[in-house]
């Protein structure tokens, strides 16, 4: 791997750059390997590069259905934000951010983490009072978030509708400043190059078909259109796609997969700083550096893998952010599309060892896990090589479902009264 | 948005009119206080999520307000049939 | 000027003035922004992106890629990036170019194209990331400002937007050739033709040469659409088919107004239209490629099919001197239109070493040179293309160049069918290698694609596929310009291709070399080489650049194109209006407002509102200069030391009705049923199969076989549902009938010592004693005679009734109580003061106490259980190992020793010197002032607090640590003695 930086640019470009390397090769599958994850999304290419960059694990292949990066990491709206309730998922998300901070370096690969701030706007008084219980409790937890009056976000953000008249005013809002967007596919391709670099084996266009399990009932390896593949230890890293791929090692899990949809406008200068979200109007929105309007809109009401998403999300998130920036109206939608997530029963993620030996999981991120990229990567990556979890993700295991000790986060948000 | 069919007011209908409730054929214990921790899990938690046929429960709530029972492929988006609540599961077979 | 005399559709005898960037210009009726400019000699109208280039149209279309403006009408009405070659004319309107500074002609930017070789794709990738703080604070910043084109708009839309939905039976995108041939075999369906155009025809437009049926193509396109407006057919122009959905819905914007000089009244600016057609005909046509060569974006540079539009339909020739570069026929039919209305051709320069005998014949017959076997190394010139270099070629060589000076360079790589629709539909896709083009195949949509759209060339063959959609013949068709080509990469060159300027996404400045460097790095399949290069990301979304762009790419990974993949089309088709999406859910309509019937007294009377789920609610009353607390804290005070009365109509109200009635109430609540009698009340909580409150509410037994239940205000719908959900599937053996009647009833409370006083004189047919009438009764009678359903019930712990009547007569009801309650000196109170008196009782409001995670345990609340029943919902999952182990967070009071209020939401730890991250025991769930009490009041939920009374916890706020006594959660009148007349 040749190192990047402004002189090596230069010096390609003094050559007509006709000297770059391949960032990462193309493999084919050999016959065993030590580890075997599943996606080549950010989090299966991350815990392929932890695994051999952390834990010596160098006889690992990524394997995926599509080409790398195509998934949810490459449709998402990338938000980066720590400022959640529970213990256990502030630390998670917190460990992520802290990964983030260095992680163009780590990878000597730009991923822009942009640490431009996130504002979520509280509309009623219920969420005044959720959004203060958030901002105390990640005081201390450590996690940086604070309370913002009408006056002072309408300053953080100018554009801002904070009209007492409207539908919903705003009341105020909860910025965390170390919250940001990246680049999502920098990060996909950053840690496949890092990956690779050390040996890892990145198998794109391969759909995996089966887990195979020993007479002992351990992992054996995997079925994939290119064969079977001889592995001692699977993690399966397959957002929407997951819950089916683990059913054929007979493992059923507490997962539905729902389209989830997204947008961007057409390109202007720079007017937007930062992220606003606003669950009360459901829309989350901030500004690309290409100069693209990113706006977040939620999942249809059914489980679907099509891809399609219906017209009805659509225009409500538009109004929605049209009700908030009114300013917008007269932008354009200049691109719409559709991802998969897997929801789990209590909205948080599951990153766990399975009944079945040697295979591993993560999955359940919902609309979230994006930001999550390098934090989860790092732990279940963890997770395999010990065959145990990392602190971090221990409370995120399959097993909550069954003791009732869930990480609620969507309920602590609660509901109107 | 989808059209749906609603067995009960034999009508095809934009999915406006309906709600989505979830998997279907999930019988709720008659003494769910002699359920194993194991077995509550799969009853509240545990969903089979297909790539493909899945058989889903409806609400016709802008409607009659009845629930109901589809087969929908979740690849396409598909109908590939309604029926009321309490029917037997259709056969897949029988659908193609 | 370069308008021809009798060539085109534009109006000139109706002058229409505009300006562009502050210059008048003048065009005619029917141009748009574009053709009026190069009109008027004026081709260069934007910088590209990155290199900030200079750029002219090189489309007529909406698939235009360089000529994009910033648009404005007046105050408020400005929108950026708007495509010249779709804008039309109208007096007055305001132009101007986009990412230049400080002028269009002289653009700083442009110190980008010198070093464009830094630049490469993905360079941001490599750099940028030393020191490490320079990111956030230099290289960031200056990135940002140097991407995006136009400016936002900065001040609201004063346009109003709409949608309306429409079913047909057929419904036609395209209202060229193929599109109204299908419309008119149509015959006798109801047949929607939608155009994206100002004008219907399509291609016809361009080619008014064609003779159809004997009639010339404009006569025949003007009679025909007459026809189908005749027979029914809704022809809709300037319509825009964005996206495709499930089941043959169909998305459409409709621009109403933008191309008017004066804005009519009460017309929106666009429509959304929701159409659901039994049968989707797609006839878009296709997309003109360009040539990717060095140099292929100077303005001047064009598509030989927009050059010969701009002819044809507009009357402007878009050089004096052009040359032609084609590896296509189709441009041999531009070059002689542009020859025969006075241009001047210099040259056609073909890729091809042979070319059909009747094109080498006219084009000798029209005196124009020929270069076959030529390819095309660079042109000349800043802002305007100067001259043109070109090479003959043989196999594996390049010869010797010659300069042809020129002033325009009209281009064909050949033609891409347009299957926008088509993919967003799911549609599969075949690769025709012969045509270097995918063409559609199967679609789960009811839906056909035709004409040129589905790779038929030429009118005839549109005509004939538009017409056998629906069985119908087609006419004949004389001087119709069908042909072939041969699709190109990039053109041979004699230079060094590694600095070519050959672009294949004009607006991202994506060159041929950012997509080989792309492959040369790894990027194997066409969305990394997209995403690596942002070809096809630009707000033309690829329909110039993506075929160019695949085709590279499988060169440079020397495959063949269907495993390097096609990027999928996305919606919407061209970029659309938010306003169109929005609609009417604008401002108050952005969602429904519900109030009640007493809501207008409030208003009147001075109430601050608060929105709770949809409703809106009187929050407090606030006297002149009173502030939030003062006026609460006075509320207060006057139910507990005489009467209140509050709007609970807000409370949801669901009947529950039939000989099972008490069984499956039974085995909702987690309360017992069968005990209470008619007449009488119980406090209910419901809870979700896991265990956990979802909601609450006191019900009224009216009779044997009749439950009124209430919900809380925002679960009313929830809770509902839930119940429909048991009694359909799971209990439909149970003989029960379940109805909302939230909104039948208006809910009156009348709470404090004198409310019975007040009452009674106005109630018939129940004594409001203790004995006839005890707290937690309810009954049928008549309240002012009115129709009421009578409730005593508390919820603020003074003697309290709630007075349901029909709803439109609430305000009537209220206002008898409002004067018979002066001499109690009656005091309206709001949501805020409720929340007050109840806080002070203990009573939990689901949702702020409880969050979805606390049982019925947790929040004090066991005696609610009805521990003999088998069974009710949530009684199982209350009983799983998490929801009974030691440590859970229970319900509690908590006085503050230093009699501060606490901040709702606050987290509260049992170590107040622990370092953080701090072991948090759980937080302040509701906080007030209290007059009753005397001191701010809270609740909370603390770990293990039921068996913490009387212990110190500590909140740490950001400037100090608060101690704070745990206490029972009832702080006023433990006993209920106050709920005794």
């Amino acid at each position: 791997m040749s190192r990047f930086s402004a002189l090596s640019l230069l010096k390609h470009s003094l050559s007509g750059h006709k000297n770059w390397s391949k960032q990462w090769p193309d493999s084919q599958p050999k016959a065993e390997y030590d580890v075997i994850i599943v996606g080549a999304g950010g989090h299966g290419l991350g815990a392929a590069y932890y695994l051999s960059s952390q834990h010596g694990i160098t006889n690992v292949a990524v394997i995926d259905k599509g080409w790398l990066g195509g998934g949810n990491t490459g449709r998402n709206t990338t938000i980066i934000r720590s400022n959640y309730l529970y213990d256990e998922s502030a630390r998670l998300f917190d460990h992520s951010v802290d990964l983030w901070e260095n992680l163009s370096q780590e990878l000597n690969y730009n991923v822009m983490y942009s640490r431009r701030g996130c504002l979520m706007l509280a509309h009623t008084v219920h969420d005044v009072q959720s959004f203060k219980r958030h901002i105390h409790s990640n005081r201390l937890n450590g996690v940086d978030n604070r309370w913002l009056t009408t006056e002072e976000c309408k300053e953080f953000v100018p554009c801002l509708n904070t009209s007492r008249d409207a539908r919903y005013p705003v009341m105020g809002g909860a910025l965390q400043e170390r919250a940001g967007t990246a680049r999502h596919d920098a990060v996909a391709w950053g840690y496949a190059r890092g990956a690779a670099a050390r040996g890892v084996d990145i198998i794109q266009n391969c759909a995996v078909t089966a887990i195979r399990r020993n007479p002992d009932g351990s992992v054996a390896g995997v079925e994939t259109s290119k064969g079977f593949i001889k592995a001692r230890k699977v993690g399966v890293s397959a957002a929407g796609h997951t819950s089916v791929v683990m059913q054929t090692a007979g493992v059923n899990l507490p997962l539905e997969s729902y389209p989830l949809q997204a947008l961007v406008s057409e390109p202007v200068k720079p007017i937007f700083p930062c992220v606003v979200m606003s669950n009360a109007v459901h829309a989350y929105i901030s500004q690309s550096d290409k100069g693209e309007l990113v706006i977040g809109s939620g999942t249809d009401q059914y489980t679907s893998y099509s891809q399609r998403g219906g017209l009805p999300l659509i225009e409500h998130t538009i109004a929605a952010i049209t009700e908030v920036f009114p300013i917008f109206n007269r932008m354009r939608m200049l691109r719409k599309w559709g991802g998969i997530v897997d929801v789990t029963p209590d909205r948080s993620a599951i990153i766990s060892k399975t009944p079945v030996g040697g295979l591993y999981v993560n999955c359940g991120w919902g609309t979230g896990g994006f930001k999550a990229t390098p934090g989860a990567a790092h732990t279940f990556a963890w997770t395999i090589a010990k065959d145990e979890p990392h602190p971090i993700n221990a409370p995120f295991t399959m097993e909550r479902f069954r003791t009732g000790r869930l990480i609620d986060e969507a309920a602590a948000a609660a509901v109107a009264h | 948005m989808l059209l749906i069919h609603c067995p009960y007011c034999d009508e095809t209908l934009p999915e406006a009119e309906f709600t989505y409730a979830g998997e279907a054929h999930i019988v709720r214990p008659l003494d769910p206080s002699a359920q194993t921790d194991e077995q509550w899990e799969t009853f509240m938690f545990i969903r089979r999520n297909p790539k493909g046929p899945h058989y889903e429960r409806w609400r016709h709530l802008h409607g009659c307000a009845r629930y109901f029972n589809a087969v929908r492929d979740t690849v396409t988006d598909k109908f590939l049939t309604t029926y009321k609540a309490g029917e037997p599961r259709p056969d897949l077979e029988s659908l193609k | 000027m370069t308008r021809v005399p009798g060539k085109g559709r534009v109006d000139l005898s109706q002058p229409v003035e505009f300006t562009f960037d502050g210059k008048t210009f003048r065009g005619g009726k029917g141009d748009t922004v574009a053709s009026a400019l190069l009109a008027n000699g004026v081709h260069l109208m934007g910088r590209s992106f990155k290199y900030h280039r200079p750029r002219g149209p090189v489309a007529a279309g909406s698939e235009e890629p360089n000529a994009l403006i910033g648009t404005r009408r007046g105050p408020g009405r400005y929108e950026p990036n708007t495509r010249a070659t779709v804008q039309e004319i109208w007096q007055g309107l305001q132009t101007n170019s986009q990412n230049k500074y400080p002028s269009l002609k002289f653009d700083i930017g442009a110190v980008n194209d010198a070093a464009y070789m830094m630049f490469s794709a993905g360079f941001y990738y490599k750099t940028f990331m030393w020191p490490k703080n320079f990111w956030h604070k230099v290289y960031e910043p200056f990135i940002r400002a140097a991407a995006g084109l136009g400016v936002s708009p900065t001040e609201e839309d004063p346009d109003t937007y709409a949608s309306r939905n429409l079913h047909c039976d057929v419904l036609i995108v395209g209202a060229g050739p193929a599109g109204i041939a299908a419309a008119k075999a149509a015959a006798g369906q109801r047949v929607v033709l939608v155009d994206e155009n100002a004008e219907a025809g399509g291609t016809l437009l361009s080619e008014p040469q064609a003779v159809i049926d004997g009639v010339p193509a404009w006569d025949w396109l003007a009679s025909e659409l007459a026809a189908l407006k005749a027979a029914g057919v809704k022809v809709m122009t300037r319509t825009t088919a964005i996206a495709y959905y499930h089941q043959n819905m169909v998305g459409l914007c409709e621009r109403l107004t933008d191309h008017l000089p004066t804005l009519p009244a009460d017309t929106p600016r666009e429509r959304l239209w929701r159409v659901r057609a039994k049968q989707v005909i797609l006839a878009q046509g296709a997309l003109e490629k360009p040539l990717v060569f060095n140099g292929n974006d100077r303005p001047g540079v064009m598509l030989a099919g927009s050059a010969q539009t701009y002819l044809n339909r507009y009357g402007v020739l878009v050089g004096k001197m052009p040359v032609v570069v084609t590896s296509h026929d189709s441009a041999w039919y531009a070059a002689f239109d542009l020859q025969k209305a006075g241009a001047k051709v210099q040259a056609i320069v073909d890729l091809r070493g042979t070319v059909r005998d009747d094109l080498l014949a006219e084009a000798k017959l029209l005196g124009i040179p020929v270069k076959l076997s030529h390819t095309v190394t660079a042109t000349s010139g800043r802002l305007r293309i100067r001259s043109v270099r070109v090479n003959p070629t043989s196999p594996g060589k390049v010869g010797a160049r010659v300069e042809i000076a020129c002033d325009a360079l009209l281009m064909s790589g050949g033609w891409t069918p347009s299957l926008h629709l088509f993919s967003h539909t799911q549609g599969k896709l075949t690769w025709d290698a012969g045509r270097t083009t995918f063409l559609p195949a199967a679609t789960p949509e009811d839906c056909v694609i035709v004409g040129a759209s589905a790779g038929a060339w030429g009118i005839e063959a549109a005509l004939r596929a538009g017409a056998a959609a629906f069985g119908g013949t087609a006419p004949t068709v004389e001087h119709d310009r069908t042909g072939s080509g041969v699709s190109q990469v990039e053109l041979p060159t004699d230079l060094n291709a590694g600095r070519a300027k050959a672009f294949v996404d004009y607006q991202n400045d994506v060159t041929a070399k950012d997509l080989r460097l792309a492959v040369r790095e790894g990027m194997s399949s066409i969305e990394h080489v997209k995403r690596y290069t942002t070809n096809g990301m630009a707000t033309d979304q690829g329909k110039l650049s993506n075929i160019n762009g695949l085709n590279i790419a499988a060169d440079a990974l020397n495959r063949r194109q269907p495993e390097v993949g096609l990027t999928t089309f996305r919606p919407p088709y061209t970029p659309t209006s938010f306003g169109a999406f929005a609609g009417y859910h604008r401002g108050t309509h952005f969602e429904v407002t519900r109030k009640t019937q007493i809501d207008s007294w409030a208003a009147e009377n001075g109430a601050v509102f608060e929105p709770v789920g949809q409703w809106r609610r009187a929050w407090y009353f606030p006297k002149t200069g009173e502030t939030m607390d003062a006026a609460v804290l006075r509320e207060c005070r006057s139910v507990r030391a005489g009467v209140g009365i509050f709007d609970a109509s807000t409370l949801g109200k669901i009947e529950v009705v039939g000989p099972d009635a008490t069984e499956f109430m039974n085995r909702m609540y987690t309360n017992p049923w069968a005990g209470l009698k008619p007449g009488r009340c119980r406090y209910g909580l419901l809870l979700g199969e896991d265990g956990y409150i979802r909601d609450d509410g006191v019900i009224g037994r009216m009779s044997q076989d009749r439950f009124h239940v209430t919900t809380t205000t925002g679960g009313a719908a929830r809770v509902l549902n839930m119940m429909e959900d048991y009694l359909q599937t799971e209990w439909p053996d149970l003989n029960v009938w379940l109805t909302s009647v939230t909104e039948q009833w208006s809910t009156i409370a009348l709470n404090g010592p004198h409310a019975a006083k007040l009452l009674a004189p106005l109630v018939e047919g129940v004594d409001l004693t203790d004995e006839a009438f005890p707290h937690m009764s309810c009954v049928e009678c008549t309240v002012a005679g009115m129709p009421a359903r009578l409730f005593r019930v508390s919820f603020t712990g003074e003697i309290g009734f709630e007075v349901n009547v029909p709803a439109p007569m609430g305000r009537a009801l209220w206002e008898v109580l409002w004067k018979a309650g002066q001499q109690y000196g009656i005091t309206a109170y709001g949501t805020e003061t409720m929340h007050v008196l109840r806080a002070e009782k203990g009573y939990i409001i689901v949702g702020q106490d409880t969050d979805g995670t606390v049982t019925p345990h947790d929040a004090g609340m066991s005696w609610a259980i009805g521990a003999k029943k088998p069974d009710f919902v949530g009684k199982r999952g209350m009983a799983r190992p998490d929801l009974v182990a030691k440590g859970r967070k229970q319900l509690v009071g908590l006085l503050t020793e230093d009699r501060s209020r606490l901040e709702e939401g606050a987290q509260i730890v049992f170590d107040p010197d622990q370092p953080i991250p701090m072991k948090m025991v759980g937080h302040v769930t509701s906080s007030y002032l209290s007059d009753a009490v005397g001191q701010p009041i809270a609740l909370a939920l603390v770990e293990g607090g039921h068996d913490r009374m009387g212990q110190t916890v500590h909140i740490p706020m950001p400037d100090r640590t608060i101690a704070a006594k745990i206490t029972g959660a009832v702080f006023v009148d433990p006993e209920n003695a106050r709920l005794k007349l």
